[in-house]
This record gives structure tokens, C-alpha cells and sequence, in this order.
């Protein structure tokens, strides 16, 4: 079977793996075009790793086919084309005894990059000071940044990291994202596995949601936000003793009020009705001091999408 | 051949760096020079050179040691970078699995080499400066000890190599190694013993055990050591076989290199098809 991949970096087609034990993941079709990032969020054992190692060769589908980079990850033969994928593991570990700058030697040798466009990217990273202290002296956050930096080795055009801020600090947390918006700004495409939820947000073009092995939802987070049916949530401010005359005529336009009190009125309400609620509001004049609107979070729509079973 | 060539190289430096190509070639080297001088001392000052006489001990000893360096050496270079983690990230880069398993087995190689000749050689040089008269003999007896003791570690690598793609955790590969070396050192000459005990010679031709012993990579260094040389066979006792023998050396120094080369195939062929 062919697929097209004109654009995808990414493209998976009823891929199915299955071991005699268990069946880890179950029919994935899943597309993510270049330049993208996309995030893939699940339980622990949802099988984000098993489709990690599928996209990367590492293991062949029991079923379906598979397209990354416009290659095959199971004919080994092309191997030559993982010099534009970059990977950093979940769990890294190198040899213990090796220093940082040879560990980063020995795989810019590998794939051919030269030594000081390595050495550049420990001092992007960070570990320009621990570069020659050893691998098993490492922190946690440093062990991490490395894995980082071999990553991205020879600019590759298709990223794909597991579980990367964990173990950073908040600073080295933020760095790394500024790191991937320099990336996306060079047009590489990003899959990117986590539990921290919210921090993706603001990054992410679009997420897949899987659970027990399944895609239970994928797109935007805009498109999640419709799919999850998710009531929209404002927070309105009023002078002292209005908020009963105000909530009334709002319960009349669908709005379920869930909180009331003398100056604040906290109502849900369907994400498509928001713009009538907002004129009627801005109707009232200074009686409304302020209106705060909360869309569903991430974490919101994963709680959401997570409890369902496979689409 | 770069990335063959990078992989060596890591394997290399790291052995030097935990200090393991230290320790081996101090070991070797020791063995060497305590055979030499306290092993020798019986002998007395009779008409032997002291080379040739360690040389003997030596190649009957390095059965027993250098199978157990050389698969201690290999029996979790596969199976122990699966487990830590390390291979899953090497399997990402562009670089096939047999180039792995080449490098690896250069590079295990090169540090066996480097602690046989640091370690066999230093002793044969100061048992040379101490010795009377070297002959040129002498000398190609122990070099000769040095090649093939080198070719018996790559054989136990190459089966090491065997254990560690074959087993899915590194304890059972602990466990196969020692079975291996034990079979191999001391099970399979034992058997074949039992076996013309029990057989009185009726059977079993001379050149049929020659042949048996072709089928073990110690027995096969034994043959190429201790008949290689005259002067070796009489020295080691192996004057009796060796005199029977039908099979030149050029047989187990063939045995020797299919020893290394076949478990290394076949281990290369199990890890390019394993799922990690």
C-alpha cells in the first residue's frame, strides 16, 4: 500500500502492534504535516512509547503502514535517512564513564556533524561548564539537557521527544522551550510525548489524546474544544447587589450560573453562545466591571478525552 | 566503515577509562611472569630455554583465563545497553545494526589485543632480558603465543556476542557465560576423554579425535600451542598426539578463525531482526 506523504513528516495508517501479551497499540492513523508540533498526551502505558519506537524503526506494526520522512522505519536499509531525525529517550543514559563532550563526539561522529557545531550545542544546552566531567556525575536536569543537545544534532528536519522537561527546572524548562520555537522557526517538525500538560498549551499546533493503546482524539486544541463539548466558563464582576439582577436574563440565554455571591457571578455556558453573552453583557454598561473567560484547559480536555475508549 | 570505525573507538576509550585494559594486562602479565620465575624453578639449570618452558605453561593456563577475560568482556555488550537504555538511542542514529556488532567486536577486540601484548609481552621481554640466550626460535614461540591467545579471546568474544543477543536479560547472560566457559574449557575435553575410556580405542581413530577437537575453540588453540612447535610438543606432552597427528596446524588455525567469525554472524543476524 502507498501513502502519500507530500507534506506529512509523519504518517501512520492503521498501524496496529501487538505482542503475544498484550495488545499495545490498536489501529493508529495519525498525520502530522511539516513544521508541525504536535503533542501526544496518554496515561502511562497508553503506548505513546510503542509509537515512538514504531515512527523510529525500532519495532515492525503487526498491521498497517508506516511513513516518516517519506521512508519506510522498517526497511533497514535506508537507515542513511535517520541523519534527519533527532531522538531524545525518556529514560537517557550513556556510559556512565565517558564525559560529556565525548559523548557528544561520538555521536555528532555518527552522524557526521562536525565537532565544534556539537560543541556549540552543549553551550546551548547549558553543560558548557560540565563538559568534561563525567556522565555519571551528571544531575538529573543535566543528563536530560545532554540528551537534548544529541538530539539535535545536524539540524534534523523531525524531532521527537519523550517526556523532555522532565527533571528541568523551571529556568532550564523554559530555555527549552525557546530552544523548540527556534527549531519551528527553521520549519522542523516535532512530536513531543508529556504529562505536564499546561506549559504545552501555548506551543502546541495540534495534540493526540491516547488511551489504552488508541487515538481518542486528535486536532487542534481549538477542534478538542468542540469535539469535548466542554461548557466555557466566565467569571463576571459586577457592583455590590447587581449580580442577581444580572444573572437572571443570562439564565434565560442558556447560561448555567454556578457560583453567585454579592459582587461575582461564575457561569458555564456553550462555547458558541459566548459572543451573544459577551454583547448582552457589554449592553449593561458599568454595571459589569469585568469579565474574565476561561476556555477548557488542556488538562481539562485530557481528563475528558482519556476516560472515553477508542473513536 | 566510519561509524564501524567510531563505535571501536568508544569501546576502546571506555575500557580504558574503567581501567579494565589496566587490569587485564596487569593479570596477564603477572600470570606471565610468576609461571616464568617460580614456575621455572624446579627445571633448575638444565638445557631449556626458560621462554619455551613458559611459553608451554603459559598456553595451558591461557585456555582456562583468557575465555573468561574475553566473555566477560562480551557477554552484555548487547543485552546490557538494552537494558540501561543506551542502544535504544545508538538504534535511532544513522548506523546499521551490524555495524554495531562489528564495531563492538573491533573495539572488544583491540582491548583484548592491547592487554594480551602489554601483558604477555612485557613478561616475554624481561624474561628475555634475564635469559642467557634468546633464540629466534623463542621469540616466535611467544609471539606465536600472543597471536593465538589473541585469536582464543576473539573466539570467546564472538560467542559472547552469541550469548548477548540471544538472552533478553542480562542475569541469564551471566549465567550462559559461565556454562560456556565451564563447557567449553573443561566439559568437552572431559567427555571426549569418557568417551575413549569407554570407547578402548576401538572406534575411535586418532585423526576422529583430532577432528573432535576442532570443534572447540580452546582445544583448537591447544593444538595449534602445544603442537605447533616441535620443540612445544615435547615440552607439553603432546608429543604422543601430536606425533599421530594427521591434521597440520593450518586445520585448528582454521578452526580458530571459523570460531570467531561464525558466532559473530550469527549474532549480527539475530540483532538486525530483534526487537528492542
Amino acid at each position: 500500500m502507498t501513502i502519500t506523504t507530500k507534506n506529512n513528516s509523519i504518517c501512520l495508517n492503521k498501524v496496529s502492534k501487538w505482542y503475544p501479551s498484550h495488545k499495545a497499540v490498536t489501529d493508529i492513523d495519525l498525520e502530522v504535516p511539516e513544521g508541525c508540533l504536535m503533542a501526544l498526551v496518554g496515561h502511562n502505558g497508553a503506548g505513546k512509547t510503542t509509537l515512538m519506537k514504531l515512527i523510529l524503526g525500532l519495532i515492525q506494526p503487526t498491521s498497517g503502514s508506516l511513513s516518516i520522512l517519506g521512508k519506510n522505519p522498517g526497511d533497514r536499509s535506508v537507515f542513511k535517512y535517520r541523519e534527519g531525525i533527532g531522538f531524545l529517550p525518556e529514560n537517557i543514559s550513556f556510559d556512565a564513564n565517558m564525559t560529556g563532550r565525548e559523548l557528544i563526539t561520538f555521536f555528532s561522529r555518527l552522524k557526521q556533524v562536525n565537532r565544534s557545531r556539537s560543541l556549540e550545542l552543549l553551550e546551548m544546552v547549558g553543560l558548557a561548564d560540565a563538559m568534561d566531567r563525567r556522565f555519571k556525575t551528571y544531575s538529573k536536569g543535566m543528563k536530560q539537557r545532554l540528551g537534548l543537545a544529541q538530539a539535535l544534532l545536524g539540524k534534523p528536519r523531525l524531532l521527537l521527544l519523550d517526556e523532555p522537561t522532565s527533571g528541568l527546572d523551571p529556568a532550564a524548562r523554559h530555555h527549552f522551550y525557546d530552544i523548540i520555537r527556534e527549531l519551528r522557526q527553521d520549519g522542523a517538525t516535532i512530536l513531543l510525548c508529556s504529562h505536564v500538560l499546561t506549559e504545552l498549551e501555548a506551543q502546541t499546533d495540534a495534540v493526540t489524546i491516547m488511551n489504552s493503546g488508541r487515538v481518542v482524539a486528535s486536532g487542534s486544541l481549538d477542534d478538542l474544544r468542540v469535539q469535548a463539548g466542554l461548557p466555557l466558563s466566565m467569571r463576571i464582576t459586577v457592583k455590590e447587589g447587581m449580580s442577581e439582577q444580572i444573572a437572571s436574563p443570562l439564565r434565560a440565554q442558556q447560561a448555567t450560573i454556578t457560583k453567585l455571591n454579592g459582587r461575582h457571578l461564575e457561569l458555564e455556558c456553550d462555547p458558541q453562545s459566548k459572543m451573544k453573552l459577551l454583547r448582552h453583557l457589554s449592553e449593561l454598561g458599568s454595571d459589569v466591571e469585568d469579565v474574565e473567560l476561561f476556555n477548557s484547559s488542556l488538562d481539562q480536555l485530557y481528563a475528558v478525552f482519556s476516560d472515553r475508549k477508542g473513536a | 566503515m566510519n561509524a564501524i570505525w567510531t563505535i571501536a573507538l568508544k569501546e576502546f576509550r571506555d575500557a580504558l577509562r574503567n581501567r579494565w585494559i589496566l587490569a587485564a594486562s596487569l593479570l596477564l602479565a603477572l600470570l606471565a611472569l610468576s609461571l616464568a620465575f617460580v614456575g621455572t624453578a624446579p627445571v633448575g639449570n638444565v638445557d631449556v630455554s626458560m621462554m619455551q618452558v613458559t611459553a608451554v605453561s603459559l598456553a595451558s593456563l591461557s585456555v582456562f583465563l583468557v575465555p573468561l577475560i574475553a566473555l566477560m568482556l562480551s557477554y552484555d555488550t548487547i543485552v546490557g545497553e538494552i537494558e540501561r537504555g543506551s542502544m535504544l538511542l545508538l538504534l535511532t542514529y544513522p548506523v546499521s545494526r551490524w555495524q554495531i556488532i562489528f564495531g563492538k567486536f573491533l573495539g572488544h577486540t583491540m582491548i583484548l589485543s592491547v592487554a594480551t601484548i602489554v601483558g604477555y609481552g612485557s613478561a616475554g621481554c624481561l624474561i628475555a632480558y634475564n635469559a642467557e640466550f634468546t633464540s629466534l626460535d623463542d621469540a616466535l614461540i611467544f609471539i606465536s603465543l600472543i597471536v593465538t591467545t589473541i585469536l582464543l579471546g576473539s573466539a570467546f568474544i564472538s560467542l559472547g556476542y552469541l550469548l548477548s543477543v540471544i538472552v533478553k536479560e542480562r542475569a541469564t547472560a551471566i549465567g550462559l557465560a559461565v556454562a560456556v566457559w565451564l563447557f567449553f574449557v573443561l566439559l568437552y575435553d572431559m567427555a571426549v576423554l569418557g568417551a575413549l575410556v569407554v570407547d578402548q580405542g576401538e572406534n575411535m581413530k586418532a585423526d576422529f579425535v583430532n577432528l573432535l577437537l576442532l570443534f572447540n575453540p580452546a582445544d583448537s588453540f591447544r593444538l595449534l600451542n602445544l603442537t605447533g612447535f616441535d620443540a612445544m610438543a615435547a615440552l607439553s606432552g603432546m608429543s604422543s598426539i601430536a606425533g599421530r597427528a594427521i591434521l597440520p596446524p593450518e586445520f585448528a588455525l582454521f578452526a580458530l578463525a571459523s570460531w570467531i567469525t561464525l558466532p559473530l554472524l550469527i549474532s549480527g543476524y539475530i540483532f538486525s531482526r530483534k526487537e528492542i
